[in-house]
């Protein structure tokens, strides 16, 4: 039985000028025959202008048990949004 | 469908008091409309079934292939040739992205693949009746993957975050197809009388097929309310099919083409179309590996597979060899 090829994440950049964006993944034995496969898999109807791939192995992430005390911060400071402070309806351009 | 009676492995369908916490904190994800990720906790039969019912529905994709490939050197015209290469692709790319999605519970695409080729995985039924004409690649892009968009639209809305979002792809490219195979239909009825008797014949033989795709009567099967409370079955089998028979009926009579069924009417009662009786016992003949093509089917994937396995070793010798020379270099 042949070695099983690696995973590879691949990211796309669409043809609107954004950031890339992850679309799936693919087996492939080195980057260079991942852009390639990803260009079939995903290109097929002009979804992009750039491929990035990076072996799955490599992605690290955070862990959907921690969603609570790592994303606590950013909950508890409403004051970070604009809307948090009311403005006077006569004062404009702000 | 695409995957046809799924064992989802429950006796019966435990009521929200009898689960565990962690099982009623996922049930209640689940009835708000929560997508579930890879890394969140499943329960175990979760993950199970849903391998099952997205390897199936992907080796029916690349299964899928074969009765079209079939055509290619004698499509009609360089332009059809062209399409139909396009569409058998596009069958390829649906099998990857759903590999990818069923990758992500923890099993390896070898692993499926050598289920599939050992004969132990299924695929869709409709893959196992032959190819006899030019108006079959009509036909099966019209009613095939017709009743595949049926079944895959509501998909795109299911539990499982990969499967859904692989399914959203799917349904875009699913389109031309059914419009690819109606093409290739209209121009066979607009063509010379012996023309539209090889487009006759192969809806004759294709549309009871096509109605077993859905699969037997499930509203009581326990397998199925459990798909259902799991939100990766968001209809019953006979709801799909009689979508597809009221929404088929009108384009065979654009065609001039008529259904081969003498049971078919129009029940103004109901607002749908009557059907005549299924053939299950033939629908569980060819599941079981008795269809007309069923073996052939086999042998040609394995065979693809085995023979390709020279040129997969020499890409993995060719990375390992610049990988080597990288790191001597580095």
């Amino acid at each position: 039985m042949s070695k099983e090829w690696p995973l590879w994440e691949v990211f796309i950049r669409s043809q609107h000028g954004l950031a890339h964006k992850h679309v799936g993944s693919l087996h492939a034995p080195d980057a260079e025959m991942a852009i390639n496969n990803a260009r079939d898999v995903y290109t097929r109807r002009n979804e992009g202008v750039g491929i990035w791939v990076v072996r799955a192995a490599d992605v690290a992430s955070s862990s959907p048990g921690d969603k609570g005390p790592l994303f606590e911060p950013s909950q508890s400071k409403v004051y970070r949004h604009p809307t948090f402070f009311p403005m006077p309806e006569e004062v404009k351009n702000l | 469908m695409y995957a046809q009676l799924v064992d989802t492995g429950a006796s019966r369908v435990r009521s929200l008091d009898e689960l565990g916490p962690q099982e009623r904190e996922f049930q209640d994800r689940i009835d708000a409309g929560v997508k579930i990720e890879p890394r969140d906790w499943m329960p175990e039969a979760y993950r199970k079934t849903l391998v099952r019912q997205i390897s199936q529905h992907a080796h029916s994709e690349i299964v899928g292939q074969l009765p079209e490939g079939n055509w290619v050197t004698r499509a009609p015209t360089l332009q059809r040739k062209a399409i139909l290469l396009a569409k058998i692709q596009d069958e390829a790319g649906h099998g990857l992205y759903l590999y990818s999605a069923a990758e992500t519970l923890g099993v390896s695409r070898d692993e499926l693949l050598e289920a599939l080729h050992a004969g132990k995985a299924k695929y869709s039924s409709i893959f196992n009746y032959p190819t006899l004409s030019w108006a079959d690649m009509g036909a099966i892009g019209w009613l095939v993957d017709g009743s595949a968009i049926i079944n895959q639209i509501p998909l795109c809305r299911c539990s499982y975050g990969p499967y859904a979002r692989a399914m959203v792809r799917v349904c875009k490219e699913e389109s031309f197809h059914a419009r690819q195979g109606y093409d290739i239909l209209l121009a066979l009825c607009r063509g010379s009388a012996e023309q539209k008797a090889m487009a006759q014949d192969a809806l004759n033989r294709w549309w009871w097929p096509a109605l077993m795709m859905f699969g037997p009567p499930d509203a009581e099967s326990v397998n199925s309310r459990q798909s259902a409370n799991w939100r990766i079955k968001l209809f019953s089998n006979d709801e799909l099919r009689q979508r597809m028979v009221d929404q088929t009926v009108p384009q065979a009579e654009h065609l001039g083409l008529t259904i081969p069924d003498p049971s078919l009417r129009w029940n103004e009662e109901r607002g749908h179309y009557d059907f005549g009786e299924i053939d299950w016992d033939e629908f569980h003949a060819v599941l079981k590996g008795n269809g007309p093509c069923n073996r052939e089917r086999l042998r040609t994937r394995v065979q693809a597979w085995e023979e390709g396995a020279w040129f997969r070793d020499a890409l993995v010798a060719h990375a390992d060899k610049r990988a080597a020379r990288d790191a001597r270099a580095a």
